[in-house]
């Protein structure tokens, strides 16, 4: 299929290692990861809240930035992986690990079922599906409160030791490494993902659909298949969230919640992994700090930076970095 | 079998009546994104203005409603003016995501302001004498206050089609929707005529908001709660229509109430399958066009 340009010096094979490569950069969230844990242990709490955002934001990249698939109800899957792993603590057993991979696999069905009827559309309408497939689910937890506990949330949710080993500790020690372990297992995964051919046809559907349908892509397959995978992720983040808090309540399908995460990608800035945990760290920490202060205008001063990111530093916060380094280089 | 029609006559008086809200407060909606492509999730804001206003006004100051609705329609319309020239109009070439980052930012703030004006619990609507309690139309009594609300809605609704129908401006919208390219060959301004669409939408949605201030709840989280019913009017009705929105307003409203009212267990869950079901089936509404 892919022919090399003879002129190149670089073989595809090589082109493919290359972008695979790691760069020193790239291992600076990680740094702020650890040094977390050891220099402010008491936002541990806070910290697992931000890592599961990340993680969140990360399967919303997917996607969002780099299939260019807008929805507003990505909540859904992140709610159905939530309540999945609240419901088999309860019901199956507590143990953390087959926990996470029944939320994952629940939520992977539900985003493509749902991206099997969905996908067919586009546009405004698309948009508006995604918003019915959060409503509809979050009318389904409201009214099956046999099962989910309904407006009262699912109570009662104990999880056993990771391994047999590890207790959640009430500081939060466990919760923080658990997640970022998890979030450092998928930020592998989704970073093998982009670099590879396949990722590689997804921005080309993003950039140029009916290229990529002449070329032969088959687009619809690729776009669901990511799409289950994205959903399959946001399971993921929401199981995390059951397990460490221990609490599943209707919030975690809000359209709030899928509102604020698109709000999070964003202000990273999209298409570009990183911009997660750039933009949910921000959000996370100033919504912590603001919201105490004031949680009224809190939704004033996100309003007003959305506004500002869409008007003035469309690529985000990662955006801005680059055009003040290309400045700096323009200047020296 | 009595009681089967009255249940029936209930439930399709009651869902036309919030029907009739619906659709004044969507069709503006519709016609701007028809005209001009532009993602405005933020139109709600515009309906939930005009039922504060409207609530605030006769709760507060005593203004009769009629009076108090004309003011709220008259006063959103030209903060929308305003909005639109500075902001809006700077997003008109912009990506579909741009747009809905923009407009739910505008919710956001929306939200906050109401909140922090009118507290978080939701306004009541003191109706005036004359619309409280039922009238007897001949075979069956109803309550007064939602015939008053078709009755107006029809009125308003018939000025409208003939304005979009028989005048030279309406004449200038339906072109421009058709094709705007070719409109704006003819000389038809249509960066001004988008304004004004848009002022007169925000109007009609405030309308609306005030109109249906008991039906459709005045609270902080209005435009993000009835958000999905707008866009489903909108969508399903098809882009640009004018006549679209109005069935599936009809089918919505009515559909929405008699599932609240036969299957309270399941809640607004059959309406989202249908919603959901009709865009499959015809991905660009019931009137749009391919």
């Amino acid at each position: 299929m892919f022919r090399p340009d003879p002129s190149s010096p670089i073989s595809p094979t090589e082109q493919l290692v290359r972008r695979h490569r790691l760069h020193p950069l790239e291992l600076l969230p990680w740094l702020a990861v650890i040094g977390t844990y050891f220099l402010l242990p008491g936002y541990l709490p806070l910290g697992s809240q931000v890592l599961i955002m990340i993680l969140f934001a990360l399967s919303l990249d997917l996607i969002l930035g780099y299939a260019g698939i807008i929805t507003l109800g990505h909540a859904a899957f992140f709610g159905v992986g939530a309540y999945t792993a609240g419901i088999y603590a309860i019901h199956v057993t507590g143990e953390p690990l087959s926990g996470l991979v029944v939320a994952t696999v629940a939520a992977g069905i539900i985003g493509l079922i749902s991206g099997l009827i969905i996908l067919r559309t586009h546009g405004l309408t698309l948009l508006m599906l995604t918003l019915a497939i959060v409503f509809l689910i979050q009318e389904t937890a409201n009214k099956a409160g046999f099962i989910t506990g309904g407006a009262d949330g699912l109570q009662g949710i104990s999880m056993q030791q990771i391994f047999g080993q590890f207790r959640f500790d009430m500081f939060g020690r466990t919760a923080y490494v658990y997640s970022a372990i998890v979030l450092f297992l998928v930020w592998l995964f989704a970073r093998l993902l982009v670099h590879s051919p396949f990722g590689r046809s997804l921005t080309g559907i993003r950039e140029n659909i009916t290229r990529m349908h002449a070329i032969g892509t088959p687009v619809r397959r690729r776009l669901v298949t990511i799409y289950a995978i994205s959903a399959a992720l946001a399971g993921l983040a929401g199981a995390l969230l059951t397990q460490t808090t221990q609490f599943v309540g209707l919030s975690v399908l809000s359209f709030e919640r899928s509102g604020e995460i698109v709000i999070m990608l964003v202000l990273g800035g999209i298409g570009r992994l990183y911009g997660a945990f750039i933009g949910a760290a921000v959000f996370m920490i100033a919504k912590d700090e603001l919201a105490k202060a004031d949680p009224v205008f809190w939704y004033f001063w996100i309003g007003m930076l959305l506004v500002l990111v869409v008007m003035f530093a469309r690529g985000g916060i990662l955006g801005l970095i680059d055009q003040a380094l290309s400045w700096v280089r323009r200047k020296s | 079998m009595d009681g089967f029609f009255a249940a029936a006559i209930s439930i399709l008086f009651l869902g036309v009546s919030y029907a009739m809200v619906l659709y004044i407060i969507s069709v503006g909606l519709s016609v701007t994104m028809g005209l001009m492509g532009f993602a405005n999730l933020a139109h709600g804001i515009f309906a939930m203005a005009g039922g504060y206003l409207t609530t605030t006004m006769m709760n507060d100051y005593g203004v009769p409603f009629g009076v108090a609705l004309v003011f709220a329609a008259v006063a959103v319309a030209l903060i929308s003016v305003a909005l639109e020239r500075t902001l809006y109009s700077r997003l008109y070439g912009a990506g579909e995501l741009e747009q809905v980052l923009f407009t739910i930012g505008l919710i956001f703030m929306a939200v906050a302001v109401v909140r922090y004006v009118w507290g978080p619990l939701p306004q009541r609507m003191l109706l005036p004498e004359i619309l409280r309690g039922q009238i007897d139309l001949g075979f069956r009594v109803f309550p007064t206050y939602r015939t008053f609300l078709i009755v107006t809605s029809l009125a308003l609704i018939a000025a409208l089609w003939l304005g979009i129908e028989r005048t030279n401006f309406g004449a200038q919208i339906r072109a421009a929707v058709d094709n705007r390219r070719m409109a704006e060959s003819l000389g038809i301004n249509t960066g001004r005529l988008f304004t004004l669409t848009f002022a007169l939408g925000s109007g009609l949605a405030a309308l609306g908001g005030g109109l249906g201030a008991d039906i459709l709840a005045v609270e902080p989280t209005y435009a993000f709660e009835y958000l999905v019913y707008f866009l489903m009017v909108v969508a399903v009705g098809g882009l640009g229509s004018i006549r679209g929105p109005f069935i599936a307003a009809l089918f919505l409203g009515v559909g929405d109430t008699a599932c609240k009212y036969l299957v309270p267990e399941f809640g607004a869950f059959f309406i989202f399958v249908a919603m959901i079901g009709l865009l499959l089936w015809r991905p660009n509404g019931l009137f749009g066009r391919a």
